[in-house]
């Protein structure tokens, strides 16, 4: 397990400098100055060169990747062009919309994956698998931003029970922040729980094959119990990476419907970054945002290993 | 539901009378402010957050375009025009209990016109060659030549006054002298002001108010249905306007701007730099079919640059009206056959479904277009630094800016000494029936040159509570004036 984990970890190090290289040449060739941006149509020439020299956008290429790169090992992750303040603390005020909307999401999700995956697999051929199967059919095709729409209109603009967007924040309280994120996470999580219930049924039918199952019925096991102790555990690991993949995705993909919602997330600090060629910020984040999905990722190899002992014994 | 809803109107009428004196309002913007400086930046947003709110200057802009005294009182002009007094309101105190006086403004002035300012409207300042302290409330400005508009130019949201000690730190936490103060910054979600106790003038009759920032149209319209939002100054889904229009619950606020929107053309350019192929492109425009499929027929049709609610334009519109015989006729005149042009569009609607139908009417008249939709980051290194297009769409939001056709480096490169003589004329003189005649020239002077397409002048179209009175109709600056806000009982 260790020596399984060690050359893991020797990947992810040597992903995370790739990825840094790729980022900083992108965000090099892309055209745009900050700083003429932040000045406008009437700014004078001289104001412009001024405002570079104080942003600091005047050195070498090498400098200022090494500068970068220096920074983030320490923690320093520099100061927003646009917003004079700290990258790492506008990071941290966006995680805390962005991470539990997307555990929020993900917990909605398998919520509502694991029972039915399991109805339909366990009726298999049955109206109750029909039935699902085509629900899950439209959720995975119906486009998530309109899906939001819909619940903004039903429940904001009709009902008015929840607001049509924005976060109040944790100090409001743990109920109105969770109240804000709802909508959002539920039309986050319909068409992942539609994808994840998928998966789920076909890895059961799937194990539901497998000799040692017929054998544990021979033994006198009921169906159910087969199912429970012996196949939902071997149908576990195409489910972990569709979980972990939907985890990274839900992090900073959720940039439309944080559009839709007006939720400040990472995706808009993203997005809003860009048009502002805030590079910094769009430098930092994106980093952060490779590190999150290689660690998740190494994070679902671990849960392989311990899911599947074979895969720990593995040379 | 119904049920619901009558539930919910009960409880609204019960919630009613506690209402009443409702002293908060919530703002909707369809961008966030990048900072709030607005010395140091030229996003509209900052001053639409910051302007007469948090930071106020010597003038400033009343709500029709006036300018109306600000920290100054008054000021005098002395005879050869060269020097202006301002006398300061006395028991000023910026937000963090410090004083304000001339020494301020000396530093507010000087650190804007000083060799290393970044302000983005630094040609404001360019004019001044002293400014001397002579007491704590007079301040005299010595001017290197006369200006007749200095106190227009002091008026806008780059000449706020600010304290030596939080200039370098206002972006992030802007101390000013107005009538509200940063309460609460949440990056990416709102801003929140709330009343400075210790304003020097008479108070606001908000206590708090919450600017939100909503991107998306279809958001800003769920927003302001499901009562998110009191009002959307700019709102940016003009479509469902008349879907407000019918709720009695709000009012559709209708004013103009200072947005000259203009199909810039390159005029160094072949074969552009030919009058006659500009003249021909600019009577191939049907301004009306702009308007009414680009902008659902909000925004007033203009033959120059120059904004209609100026008391000294004229309507030049006949200069260069719709005639695409007469545009063939200038093409075959100018030699020019199988045209094709390069037209970049930055992001906003006035531009990119502008450009679709100008396209089209060019189209008309046989000239090509290869259409290029662009960022504005990308927009302003490629077209307007690089100067690398033949076309583009553009609305010119700052206020009296017929002065960039007399900068041959900008962008749209219009190199004409008559109009430059015009203007340096128009800087020294201070008469206002000479001004109005001077500018009356140079309006007529560039619309017979066809420096570019002057397409409509941008209407400002806001949704807001019916209950809310004082908000700005029209835009003289881009600002969102709270002092005069109140809502009514």
């Amino acid at each position: 397990m260790l020596r399984f984990a060690a050359t893991r970890l020797v990947s992810l190090g040597l992903s995370l400098i790739a990825a840094s290289l790729v980022i900083f040449a992108v965000i090099e060739v892309v055209p745009g100055d900050p700083a003429a941006f932040m000045l406008g149509l009437n700014a004078e020439p001289e104001a412009v060169a001024a405002l570079r020299d104080e942003l600091g956008l005047n050195g070498s290429r090498a400098a200022r990747y090494l500068s970068w790169v220096g920074g983030m090992v320490t923690g320093d992750f520099g100061q927003s062009y646009t917003y004079r303040v700290p990258v790492s603390q506008l990071v941290l005020q966006r995680l805390w919309v962005s991470l539990p909307l997307a555990l929020y999401a993900l917990g909605l999700s398998t919520l509502i994956a694991f029972p039915i995956g399991l109805i339909a697999a366990s009726r298999r051929g049955r109206p109750a698998d029909y039935g699902i199967m085509a629900a899950t059919q439209l959720g995975v095709a119906v486009p998530n931003f309109w899906f939001a729409m819909l619940l903004v209109l039903v429940f904001a603009v009709n009902l008015r029970w929840f607001s049509a967007g924005g976060f109040p924040g944790w100090e409001a309280g743990a109920f109105a922040a969770l109240k804000a994120l709802t909508l959002p996470a539920v039309s986050l999580a319909l068409p992942q729980a539609s994808i994840l219930a998928r998966v789920m049924r076909s890895a059961l039918i799937e194990t539901l094959g497998q000799d040692y199952i017929r054998t544990a019925r021979a033994k006198g096991l009921s169906r159910r119990q087969a199912i429970t102790r012996h196949a939902l555990r071997n149908a576990l690991i195409p489910v972990l990476t569709i979980i972990g993949l939907q985890f990274s995705f839900l992090l900073a993909g959720a940039i439309i419907i944080e559009n839709v919602f007006f939720l400040p997330g990472l995706g808009r600090l993203i997005f809003q970054g860009i048009t502002q060629r805030d590079l910094v910020v769009v430098e930092s984040v994106v980093m952060l945002l490779v590190f999150a999905v290689i660690l998740v990722t190494f994070l679902v190899d671990l849960a392989y290993a311990a899911a599947d002992p074979r895969l720990r014994h593995r040379r | 539901m119904r049920i619901i809803r009558m539930t919910a109107a009960a409880l609204a009428l019960g919630a009613g009378p506690a209402l009443a004196a409702q002293d908060t309002i919530t703002l909707g913007m369809q961008l966030e402010p990048p900072n709030l400086d607005p010395t140091g930046g030229a996003a509209a947003a900052i001053d639409e957050v910051t302007y007469a709110n948090i930071f106020e200057g010597l003038t400033r802009f009343a709500a029709d375009g006036a300018i109306i005294p600000g920290l100054a009182r008054s000021w005098d002009i002395s005879e050869d025009g060269l020097t202006y007094t301002f006398h300061l309101a006395p028991g000023v105190t910026f937000h963090d209990g410090t004083a304000m006086d001339a020494g301020d403004v000396k530093f507010s002035l000087d650190r804007a016109r000083a060799e290393d300012s970044t302000n983005a409207q630094k040609a404001l300042f360019a004019g001044i060659a002293d400014v001397a302290v002579i007491d704590p409330l007079t301040v005299r400005i010595t001017l290197s030549a006369p200006d007749g508009g200095f106190a227009f130019k002091m008026a806008w949201g780059d000449a706020v006054i600010v304290a030596p000690e939080s200039a370098e730190t206002n972006a992030a936490a802007p101390v000013g002298t107005g009538p509200f103060k940063l309460a609460r910054w949440v990056q990416g979600d709102r801003i929140e002001l709330e009343r400075h106790p210790d304003y020097w003038g008479a108070a606001p009759a908000l206590s708090k108010a919450t600017f939100r920032f909503i991107s998306d149209p279809n958001a800003a319209f769920a927003a302001m249905m499901a009562g998110d939002v009191d009002a959307f100054p700019v709102f940016p889904a003009p479509e469902t306007l008349e879907q407000f229009k019918a709720d009695p619950r709000f009012t559709v606020i209708v004013g103009s701007t200072e947005g000259e929107t203009v199909l810039a053309m390159n005029n160094k350019q072949k074969p552009l730099d030919d009058v006659r192929v500009r003249a021909a492109v600019a009577h191939a425009i049907n301004r009306q079919d702009i308007i009414d499929g680009a902008m659902f027929g909000y925004g007033t049709p203009i033959g120059t640059h120059f904004a209609p609610h100026n008391p000294d334009y004229i309507d030049l519109t006949g200069i260069s009206a719709y005639d695409p015989e007469k545009s063939k006729a200038l093409l075959k005149a100018a030699g020019v056959s199988d045209l094709t042009l390069r037209m970049a569009l930055p992001p906003p609607t006035y531009a990119r479904r502008g450009g679709e139908i100008i396209a089209a009417q060019l189209r008309e008249i046989g000239i090509t277009t290869e259409i290029t939709n662009m960022e504005w980051a990308q927009w302003l290194e490629q077209a307007f630094r690089g100067k690398d297009f033949d076309l583009t769409i553009v609305s010119h939001t700052e206020p009296m800016d017929i002065g960039i056709y007399a900068r041959p480096d900008y962008y749209f490169q219009y190199d004409d000494l008559g109009f430059q003589a015009l203007l340096a004329l128009l800087d020294n003189t201070s008469a206002p029936e000479a001004r109005s005649g001077l500018l009356k020239a140079a309006q007529g002077k560039i619309a017979m040159d066809y420096v570019n397409g002057y397409l409509f002048q941008l209407a400002k179209t806001g949704v807001a509570n019916a209950k809310i009175k004082g908000l700005w109709e029209n835009a003289p600056t881009q600002a969102n004036d709270l002092t005069g806000v109140t809502w009514e009982e």
